[in-house]
């Protein structure tokens, strides 16, 4: 009976949404606001609903409820608690249900934070959201039901991918939904300019907190990602250019370039036309990431079921959506006046230039992404291209981003000059050369060019904006909360920029035999191997390693990777021993067992792995405190103000 | 005023393409060579110096030709089920070492292990275009008379092990050579 219950709610919420969809709009073309007021009652009861709905399937994992079909495919009694929860988003149905959830908090959190903004725009916007959801809980409902029954009830359910029993990939696709769904709010504002015909720099201010916060979900889920397959999959990599890491790449880049640009629309009113377009395209990167991970078009070793049908229903979900929105900004980007000039030395240069980067970049990744496709269709055959050509072309692209990155900082709106730019940057300039240059002859093993780069970039980013905090006139703890974000933004990126070359230069591997008490060296650690035990763990049996490492015969770590075993048709897992730490981390896989006692191994010492991340975090905070600046409260309702009167007047 | 119609050619050419993909199932690309004799080659074979394989030498038996490379990331994940495979049924898996370096695939096969029958390196990729290789890794089922069955595209899953690989490999078994 309860399961009935979610899907009895999940048909009323996408009943609500189509009238949250439809009926606020008819109320804005007849201008009746009663009708409009529809909105705010519809989103709140939408999202009851939906919590119901999630709830439920919930419970259902909790009490292993196997009459459900989509339990039984994805949980088992033996399961710990914690990951039958996370189960319920482990595979597509409930993923969707997870998607749908989210989007419909991001639009309950828009109706009650924008009570500054009119009425008008506010309805319009959930409107569009609510269309939005009403695509994807139809989806759920004719192709991917989670509620769907079975009968006869099976006595045990399937065992989840073992891949997917970790606590950080427990929460790392709610964190990438929040950031996906987060770019339908900025969307949604877009398309309500758009739709309403007045493109002032307003809709920029309301949407530019919504967007920054979920440009901050989307770096935190793509940043806990890396992280989860550095240390799950056992492969000593961060990174992989698998097509599913580039679905959420994609959007995380021109998610940048939207913020920024996003800037220049409401503090200059210039690139109007460019900031709607990269408003479109950053949540229509969300649609496609969706489209490819569950149609099955590319193969990846993280896609769902691949189903033609759900692939088809999302392909024109796709084309209603982003084919609508862009046929609306041909229609109307052409009557758009930039009001602000600017000359070609300025600050809007400066963000025109990495934002032009940014796009190519993602356009790069999504050719690289699509390119056995590409060739398929060219009858050449199927070909991929694997991280060779992604690191050849966005390598180089990065160095002028970064370059552009430090300077637009330095530079002033509208107009300024290139002496000024030379003084200003003189002296951060010299201090990152000697950065460069010095600390790879001091610390480093041997002069690396591309480490010199990459250090060369990392301080030339870092101290620009530490510089221009310093030089904004005011003591830094007078400065608005913005200034900070971005700041802390931009030393994030130096610390990822820092860590990523590290790692690439200095990274050591090495294959090696051990029987137990014999050792092996890697870049001055010392690696002893003391055999290996066999352990019972909640579902499965391991087969666990025992290693530790000493420096200068001090011991310092001590790692335990592990072979596990979830039982008869699961594959085994491996888990690797790692000693993370700020500077380098040590990282020790179990390979096979070669009779003897002896076992193959491979260790590696990955100098300044964890900047990559914490960088990430850096990033993530400093979008979070732009996105908390009074500032969008204040200006937000004097713009309501003078919206209300210019209503009154007419 | 034409150029604000760019951005929705662009995606009208993304969406074709899609279709298009839609349409192929990028696992079950049908190939020419099913039912073809497999075709030949004379390959050096991995920690074997001087000596060569060839679909010859497997004559009269089932056996599967598995393509693969330490730079594939989807090999990875496959290597589990491959191994699991051979210990199910007792199968001999030829691994074709496809546009590999032979350090590199060794250091693969220390690291996951080598559950391979034999290994043919095939460091250019002309086995691979006569075999109609289309990307890594792909696995080919070869009957006792030395035709080719089924090839499969993509990782094999424990799925595929039960729907599709280990009866087509049980009746096979069956046939005479």
């Amino acid at each position: 009976m309860i399961p009935e219950i979610g899907h009895y709610a999940l048909i009323l919420a996408f009943v609500l949404s189509v009238i949250q969809g439809v009926v606020p709009l008819l109320g804005n073309a007849t201008g009746a606001d009663r009708v409009m007021a529809v909105a705010r009652s519809a989103i709140r009861a939408q999202w009851l609903m939906m919590a119901v709905a999630f709830g439920v399937l919930t419970y259902a994992f909790i009490a292993n409820d196997f009459s459900v079909r989509y339990v039984a495919a994805n949980s088992n009694t033996a399961l710990p608690l914690i990951y039958r929860i996370s189960a319920v988003w482990g595979a597509h149905e409930g993923s969707l249900l997870l998607w749908a959830f989210i989007l419909t908090s991001w639009a309950l959190a828009v109706s009650h934070f924008s009570r500054r903004i009119p009425d008008r725009v506010v309805a319009r916007v959930l409107s569009i959201m609510g269309l939005v959801g009403a695509g994807f809980m139809s989806f759920m409902l004719f192709t991917s039901n989670p509620f769907a029954r079975q009968f006869p009830v099976p006595a045990e359910g399937r065992s989840l991918n073992p891949l997917l029993q970790d606590p950080g990939l427990a929460i790392h696709p709610p964190m990438l939904y929040m950031g996906y769904v987060g770019f339908s709010v900025a969307f949604a504002f877009a398309i309500a300019a758009m739709a309403g015909g007045k493109l002032d720099a307003a809709w920029a201010r309301w949407a530019r907190p919504w967007t920054n916060i979920a440009w901050v979900f989307l770096t935190f889920g793509i940043a806990l990602g890396s992280w989860w397959a550095y240390y799950e999959l056992g492969w000593g990599g961060w990174w992989f250019w698998d097509p599913v890491e580039n679905a959420s790449l994609m959007p995380w880049l021109v998610g940048t370039a939207l913020i920024h640009s996003l800037a220049v629309t409401e503090k200059r009113g210039a690139f109007k036309a460019w900031t709607l377009l990269l408003a479109v395209f950053a949540f229509s990167l969300s649609l496609l990431g969706t489209f490819l991970v569950r149609s099955g078009v590319l193969t990846s070793v993280h896609a769902f079921a691949s189903d033609p049908g759900r692939g088809m229903f999302i392909l024109f979900f796709l084309i209603a959506v982003v084919g609508s929105s862009l046929t609306l900004f041909a229609w109307r980007a052409p009557k758009l006046r930039s009001t602000g000039r600017f000359e070609l030395t300025s600050r809007e240069t400066g963000l025109l230039i990495n934002n032009v980067i940014l796009v190519v970049m993602c356009v790069t990744v999504l050719l690289g992404t699509l390119f056995p496709l590409i060739t398929e269709a060219l009858a050449m055959g199927k070909y991929s291209v694997g991280p060779p050509f992604f690191n050849a072309v966005m390598v180089p692209l990065s160095v002028p981003l970064f370059i552009v990155m430090g300077f637009g900082l330095l530079l002033r709106w509208k107009r300024d000059t290139a002496q000024r730019l030379m003084k200003q940057s003189a002296l951060v300039l010299i201090a990152s050369l000697l950065i460069a240059v010095i600390l790879p002859l001091v610390w480093a093993p041997s002069f690396e060019p591309l480490m010199a780069l990459g250090l060369l970039m990392a301080s030339w980013v870092a101290l620009t904006a530490l510089m221009w905090v310093l030089r904004q006139g005011k003591s830094p703890f007078k400065q608005p909360l913005a200034n900070w974000g971005a700041m802390i933004a931009h030393v994030g990126m130096a610390m990822t920029i820092t860590g990523i070359t590290l790692v690439s230069v200095f990274n050591s591997e090495k294959d090696i035999r051990l029987e137990p008490g014999q050792s092996y060296e890697l870049a001055g650690y010392e690696f002893r191997f003391d055999g290996v035990d066999t352990v019972q763990g909640p579902n499965y049996v391991a087969q666990r390693g025992s290693i530790f490492a000493l420096l200068d015969g001090r011991e310092v770590a001590e790692m335990h990777p592990e072979k596990r075993n979830y039982g008869p048709g699961q594959m085994p897992m491996t888990e690797a021993g790692i000693d993370a730490g700020l500077f380098r981390d040590l990282f020790v896989a179990l390979g096979e067992d070669l009779g003897d006692g002896a076992w193959s191994l491979r260790v590696y010492h990955k100098p300044f792995l964890r900047w990559i991340w914490l960088g990430a975090i850096l990033m993530g905070v400093g979008g979070l405190m732009a996105a908390l600046d009074k500032r969008y409260r204040k200006l937000a309702a004097r713009d309501a103000l003078q919206l209300n009167a210019q209503v009154q007047q007419a | 005023m034409m150029k604000y119609f760019l951005p929705l050619g662009g995606f009208i050419l993304l969406c074709a393409l899609l279709f298009f993909g839609l349409g192929n199932d990028p696992k079950k690309v049908p190939s020419p060579f099913i039912g073809k004799p497999a075709p030949a080659f004379e390959l050096p074979r991995l920690y074997a110096d001087g000596e060569t394989l060839s679909p010859a030498d497997m004559q009269g038996k089932v056996w599967l030709l598995n393509v693969w490379a330490s730079w594939c990331v989807s090999c990875r994940a496959e290597h589990a089920v491959i191994t699991k495979l051979i210990g199910d049924t007792g199968i001999d898996i030829v691994g074709l070492n496809y546009k590999d370096t032979d350090d590199e695939a060794k250091r693969w096969l220390t690291q996951f292990g080598n559950p391979y029958y034999a290994i043919a390196v095939d460091a250019e990729g002309r086995t691979g275009i006569d075999w109609g290789v289309y990307g890594v890794p792909e696995t080919f089922v070869i009957d006792k008379k030395g035709t080719i069955r089924l090839k499969h595209i993509g990782p094999v899953t424990v799925d595929d092990l039960k729907t599709e690989l280990i009866p087509l490999i049980e009746t096979l078994r069956g046939e005479s050579a």
